[in-house]
Order: C-alpha cells, then structure tokens, then sequence
C-alpha cells in the first residue's frame, strides 16, 4: 500500500487562517459591542469621575491632581484591558468552554494563535484608551493634551497594551480554573494598586518602601510613560526613555513565558 | 468491508509511545497500526487504554514521546500545519463556539481552513439540513443538548473536507434515539472516501461502524482485525448464562467448572432485577460460563449438576462471543 499523496498547503494558509480568525474575535467583539464598553470603560470612569471630579468639586483633592490622575487611568485601561481580552477568556478556554480547540486544530502554527490573541488584545485595548479621551472632556471639561507629544503617547499605549497583553497570557495559561477568583483578589488588584495609576512615582520618596514596591510593576511605567507624554511641566515623572527602556525587555520577558505557558496548555 | 480504492494509506503510525510527565508508566506503549483511505478504523477500550492520547498524538495536540504518526502522508511532529489542513477532530466534550451561532460555529470552521466564502456557506446549509439542525441555524450553542452538540460538532467537522476524521467516543451519554442518530450519519460517511478513526468503549459501536477493530488496554494495541475475524477467533467459545432459584456457595461453581467443554466460569453479581440491590449472597445463583465446545450439548450437564446441589434451574441464555467477550479473552477483565 502507497501512502496516498501528501497535499501541498496553498500559498497564504497560515495567514487565512490568523486572519479568520482575529476576523472572528472582531465579529463577536462588535456584535457585543455594549457588553465591551460596559467591561472595559466603566471602572475607570468612575475612578475618574470619583477622584477627578466628585473628590475636586467638594475640595478633597486639590486643582491639578486629574493631572495626575488622567494620564494614569489611560495607562491602566490600556494595560487592564489588554489583560482582560485575555487572562479570562483563556482561563475559561483552556479549562471548560474548550472552545480554543477548534483554533489549535485550524492550518496555522500554534504561535499564530497566540499571535493573535496578543494582537486582539492590544486592539481592543486602544479601542478602550480611544474611548476614555472624549469620555474625560466630558468628566473632567479638558484634559491635558499635547500633540507634539504624539508619538510618546502612542509609544505608551502600545507598551501598556503589550504589558497588560503579557500579563494577560501568563495568567491565563498559568492559573487552573478553580482558582479564577483567587486571581482577582491576589494578582489583580496588586497589580492595579502598586502601578503608580493614582499618584506620580517621583513623589513617592516619601515613603521609600512603597516606592520600591512600585517600581517592580511594570505598570508603574506605562503610567510615567503617559504622564512624561501628557503633563511633563506639571508633574514630576520618570524620563520617558528610561521608562521605554524598562518597558521593552519586561514585555518581551511577559510574552515569552506567556508564550510558554500557553504551548504548554495547547499541547500536552 | 474494506473498500479497495481508493487505495493508499490515510493514517500510519508505529511504535508510538507516550509518557506523560510524572507518569510511571506509558499512557500510549508501542502503538502500530494503519488505516486506508475510506476506512473505518475503531479503538476499542476501557477508559483509561491509551486510545484518546493516540488520537491526540494523531491530532497534533500530544507530542508523542517516541515513535511516528502520519496523517495522509504527513509526519504530524514534523509539519503539524499541514497534518492539521487533512484532519477534523470531534471531540467527547463540546468545544463548540458559544458567542456565535451554530451556523457561523460551521461557516467561521470553514474560514479558519481555506474554504472560500460561497462553498462555506452553501456547506454549512446542506450540513445543518442533513443533521437535522436547519432549524436551528441561529441558536447558539448554549442549550444544546449532548446529542445536538455532537451533531453539530461532527457536521462543523466535515467542513473543509477532511481526509481523516478523529471521534472521540461520539455516543457515549447519549441517549438511545441521539446514538442512533449519529450512527445513522456515520454510517452515511462509511460510504465516502472520508477515513474514519474513532474511539469507543462501547462494543456495538465498535461491531456496528467500524471495518476493523483495535483493541486496547493499558496502552497496548492487543488485537487489531475485522470484527468477525475478532470474533471468529474465537470460535467454539459460546457462553451459556444460568440463573438458578435460590443462592449457593463456591462448591456448585467448581462442580460446573469441572464440567468438560468449559473453560470458564464467573460468577454474575448483580442487582436485584426489581428492587434495591442485594448482597450477592442473599441473591439467586447466576454464572456466566465461558465454553470451548456446543453450548446446546452443554445445557443438560449444567442443569444436571445444579439439581445435584438441590437448585432448580430458572433460566437459561446462550450468548454467541461478542467483542465484549474478545476483550475479556485478551484481557481478563469487562469492558466497564
């Protein structure tokens, strides 16, 4: 008996398929469009409306602190939102929805299904940071901008994306199913308290411990990053190439364990 | 029957063998076997032989610790890309795509694999009418039941026109009509040129679908024929069940023991017919014996040695082998 001839794969398989399926991701991300916004925008418009406005209008915070506070809640809805399109979905399609299957068994490498998981988060991630600009004129009245400072800025969305992004596959292929409530409370909000979103990391000084805490979380960089790009005159903040210098290797780190963790979910 | 052409092999693999970690034992131990194209291929076993890691070695989804697996040709460790374009998986738990409708699970299945836009959803159409679910095009997954999900499941499978497709135990908690069901639409695939390998612990299935049968157990590809030759090896060897009226003790299953023409016997425990269950003490006598000559010639001794222990014979059933009775020959244990 011959084996019966090997089929030759036509040219741009792997890429039909990547793109499919991204295609797929946007499909159901539109047709739940609601579902998003309400996931994505509603915790920090109300860290902003509560700290920017509530807080300022009754004199608790003084004027100048939404400086502070903007350019920190767009880091943290960029790298919260990349974390979400991917550390629950993930935890729930490798652990009971198995609905990831059909995508390991599609013509393409596994590497492009993680591919495009990274990349779905990041668009979804600056859809969300899209949103939260016209979101804080209205809170807030104005927000800092600066157009020179553009490509910084862009630069900061990126990196937060690709930071929450890495964080999002490394929880999501790490944590078992049963533990999906002990990510909340144990990495999440850690994660989303240590990240210099709230205060500038330079003044932290005064309290040294708390300084050092903070600078291990690479979100703590995405927010100078912004802060560097929006309000540099106004409030103090790590230079920006410094903050660039940190964020690539931690996101190259956070992608490639991640990466690991998901081959080692994907194939046994 | 095995059909002649076309002729080629489908799936080949040989001396597979996987240790997970941690394991002290292989889960999968030297596993050979080949399938030709339109063939349809069963592994039969308990829970726990090794037949779902060989599939999913076959699949690309467990790297095998040694040995070879091709899917059409295709080497699946070494280009897994294009072993998967050949091959549909139907898994034994739902992985169906529960944001999307069944209809887009199949169309959406379709595109991740190339197929153009038209033929997918003229595909997808046919498919849904043919399993019955054309009614249920919009629905999406989440209230399927089990046989509707794997009616669903085997129809996105079909898809892009695998030239192998893998069934994990496609019946097992399914209801009697669902299982039939499905076996009616496999049935309908035995005709194609479409290889079919699937894995059941259940022995019907196994006689009804499949061309040829292997057996598994702890790893091991045990036998490996058609079910008749399976069953023909067996030839001679009926088994003959009697229930007498009342229970007894060891002594009268070594007096039928002892009888000649009888290789062996086993002792039937089970639960009261109408009622809780009992202790096997308190139940009627009922034995299972396995014979090496004519069951009929064998039916006058038995009862003859049941009335020596005081014992009235209440019935009687001569079962001719069955797979079930091949896997006990190989294996010493039940299928359950």
């Amino acid at each position: 008996m011959n084996a019966i001839a090997a089929p030759v794969l036509p040219p741009g398989t792997q890429w039909r398929a990547f793109r499919m399926v991204l295609y797929r991701d946007l499909y159901v991300t539109w047709r739940e469009f609601p579902a998003f916004l309400a996931q994505v925008i509603l915790q920090p418009v109300f860290l902003l409306f509560v700290f920017g406005k509530v807080l300022g209008t009754l004199n608790y915070t003084q004027h100048g602190y939404t400086n502070v506070l903007y350019p920190g809640l767009l880091a943290l809805t960029a790298v919260i939102t990349a974390m979400q399109a991917l550390a629950f979905p993930l935890v729930a399609e490798f652990g009971w929805t198995k609905e990831i299957e059909d995508r390991l068994l599609a013509p393409m490498p596994t590497s492009y299904v993680v591919g495009e998981k990274v990349l779905f988060a990041v668009v979804r991630s600056l859809a969300a940071t899209l949103i939260m600009i016209p979101l804080g004129i209205i809170i807030l009245g104005s927000i800092p901008w600066r157009w020179g400072a553009l490509p910084l800025f862009v630069a900061g969305l990126l990196l937060g994306a690709l930071v929450g992004a890495g964080f999002g596959l490394l929880m999501g292929t790490l944590v078992p199913p049963q533990r999906i409530t002990l990510l909340f409370s144990l990495v999440f909000t850690p994660l989303l308290f240590t990240g210099c979103t709230q205060y500038p990391w330079p003044q932290l000084s005064q309290l040294r411990w708390f300084q050092i805490v903070t600078a291990c979380n690479p979100m703590t960089y995405v927010s100078e990053l912004m802060r560097g790009a929006m309000v540099p005159e106004l409030v103090p903040h790590i230079a920006p190439w410094l903050c660039i210098v940190v964020l690539i290797p931690s996101v190259a780190v956070l992608l490639i364990v991640g990466t690991r963790g998901f081959y080692r979910r994907a194939i046994d | 029957m095995v059909p002649a052409e076309p002729e080629g092999v489908a799936v080949e693999v040989r001396d597979l063998v996987k240790r997970y970690p941690k394991s002290p034992v292989n889960a999968v131990d030297g596993v050979s076997f080949a399938a030709v194209a339109g063939e349809v291929f069963g592994l039969l076993g308990p829970n726990g032989a090794g037949k779902t890691t060989t599939i999913g070695m076959l699949t690309t989804r467990v790297r095998p610790t040694a040995g070879m697996a091709r899917i059409g040709g295709v080497d699946v460790v070494g280009d897994p890309v294009r072993a998967r374009a050949q091959l549909a998986v139907v898994p034994q738990q739902s992985n169906l795509d529960r944001s999307i409708s069944i209809r887009d699970n199949l169309i959406f299945h379709a595109a991740y694999h190339g197929v153009p836009a038209r033929v997918r959803e003229e595909r997808a159409d046919e498919l849904l009418d043919q399993f019955g679910l054309l009614d249920r095009a919009k629905d999406k997954p989440d209230f399927f039941s089990g046989g509707q999900s794997q009616r669903v499941m085997i129809a996105r499978a079909l898809m892009h026109a695998p030239r192998v497709l893998f069934l994990d135990e496609p019946t097992t908690g399914l209801d009697p009509a669902a299982r039939l069901f499905v076996w009616d639409r496999l049935r309908e695939l035995q005709d194609s040129d479409v290889t079919l390998i699937l894995t059941t612990h259940d022995m019907d299935e196994a006689a009804l679908l499949a061309d040829r049968v292997g057996i598994m157990d702890h790893g091991h590809l045990l036998a490996l024929d058609t079910p008749d030759a399976l069953v023909r090896a067996l030839e001679g060897e009926g088994t003959l069940e009697l229930a007498a009226d009342r229970p007894a003790d060891r002594t009268v299953v070594e007096a039928l023991a002892a009888l000649d023409g009888i290789d062996r016997v086993e002792q039937v425990h089970a639960a009261a017919e109408d009622g809780a269950p009992e202790s096997s003490d308190s139940q009627p006598l009922r034995v299972r014996l396995y014979l090496t000559g004519d069951a009929a010639l064998l039916v006058a001794p038995a009862a003859a040695v049941l009335t020596e222990h005081g014992l009235a014979l209440q019935d009687v059933k001569l079962g001719a082998v069955t797979l079930e009775d091949v896997f006990i020959h190989l294996t010493g244990r039940t299928l359950r």
